[in-house]
């Protein structure tokens, strides 16, 4: 049950990207088609859970019983951008296709924040390794989530003929704001 | 002059927020209000002169390649200063930008300085750059949390302008943060084209 909660809490009604403002730069970037949406959707997936875990371990089998949880952020840092690089190696190898359509925007998983920022929020919520592991998924799915609506919407936007100012970055942002207010319709589920 | 150049240059022209569309995280997350806003641009105004200082003078030691993980080091380690010193400081702003504060590390302008400025020029012109790039997105953030604040909810700075019934409880909230963004941005490229 407890699990449910968590899932529910972290896909809808806190969404990591409409309600807690992680992850806007790739939200913004690569949300042009839902190709790379869904790419891009998967890759962080795949960082954010992996770097949950390893993290984890470090914070509680290394940092805190060495006394220097102050390093938590230079850690973390370090060891999500080894991740990256793994995960862009391993790419590169096993879908050359998709790691093209990611292109500059996989080295920048690092600056991620919600990759960060999920790692970080595990701690200050004292979950276990099993409930962490948890809360990066459904935190992944709902980055997807959103990034995916996100998408469909921006495709379709193409077609419209919108005042000069208003086009590009503008309109992507009144339009995230709607859909963030679609979510608000969530909140109180949990 | 270029000195000058340097400097302003943050503020409207490549206004990190505005025109760049970089940092978008904070610029969005911490601008509730103005004073938040201003906080947590000054708080990345200092990573981003202390960083752009730091990582122009050791430029010519750092091998390329592996520059940008030896530049989040140097970055994480000015973010870990800045989070102790206000957890100890200001305690009541840190609790309001909370996990923010350690996200300074990941906001792009301050890699994106670092490698596209400072990793080539020299100390004196990165110190000015790393400032009116940090002041110029405190700006931003400012005003993003000044709008949001007097629409939201009638104060600016904690000032009451109007009445506590006019105030749209929505630009507090998240929905909030991107609509305004969205239209100042339009409004800038509107003045922009001029």
């Amino acid at each position: 049950m407890e699990y449910i909660f968590i899932i529910i809490s972290a896909v809808f009604v806190n969404n990591i990207v409409l309600a807690q403002f992680l992850g806007i730069c790739p939200f913004i970037g690569v949300s042009n088609k839902i190709e790379t949406a869904v790419g891009m959707g998967g890759a962080v997936a795949f960082v954010m859970t992996i770097a949950s875990i390893v993290t984890y371990i470090v914070m509680y089998y290394v940092l805190l019983p060495l006394g220097i949880g102050y390093m938590q952020t230079v850690t973390y840092i370090l060891v999500i951008a080894s991740l990256v690089q793994m995960v862009e190696i391993v790419l590169k190898k096993v879908s050359p296709a998709l790691y093209q359509a990611l292109g500059v925007f996989l080295p920048l998983i690092t600056t991620n924040c919600a990759i960060l920022g999920v790692a970080l929020l595990l701690v200050q919520k004292e979950f276990n390794l099993l409930e962490s592991v948890v809360f990066a998924i459904s935190n992944a799915v709902g980055f997807a989530l959103a990034l995916i609506i996100f998408a469909g919407i921006r495709e379709s936007l193409d077609l419209v003929d919108l005042p000069k100012g208003m086009k590009g970055a503008p309109i992507a942002l009144v339009v995230a704001g709607i859909l963030a207010l679609a979510f608000m319709g969530f909140a109180g589920i949990v | 002059m270029n000195q000058l150049n340097n400097f302003t240059k943050g503020f409207i022209k490549e206004n990190p927020v505005f025109v760049l569309l970089l940092g978008m995280c904070p610029t969005l997350g911490t601008t509730t209000s103005a004073i938040n806003g201003l906080g947590m641009g000054l708080a990345t105004t200092f990573v981003l002169v202390m960083g752009n200082v730091v990582i122009s003078m050791v430029k010519n030691i750092i091998p390329a390649k592996v520059r940008i993980p030896s530049y989040i080091v140097i970055v994480a380690s000015f973010v870990t200063m800045v989070d102790l010193s206000m957890e100890g400081f200001l305690p009541s702003l840190h609790a309001q930008l909370g996990l923010f504060i350690p996200l300074i590390v990941v906001n792009c302008i301050v890699l994106g300085r670092a490698e596209a400025f400072a990793s080539k020029n020299t100390v004196g012109s990165s110190f000015i750059d790393g400032l009116g790039m940090g002041l110029g997105f405190s700006f931003a953030l400012t005003l993003l949390g000044a709008v949001r604040e007097i629409l939201g909810s009638g104060k600016v700075f904690g000032l009451a302008l109007f009445p506590e019934n006019y105030a749209m409880i929505i630009f507090v909230l998240a929905p909030g943060a991107f609509i305004a963004l969205g239209y100042i941005i339009a409004i800038m490229n509107r003045l922009a084209k001029k």
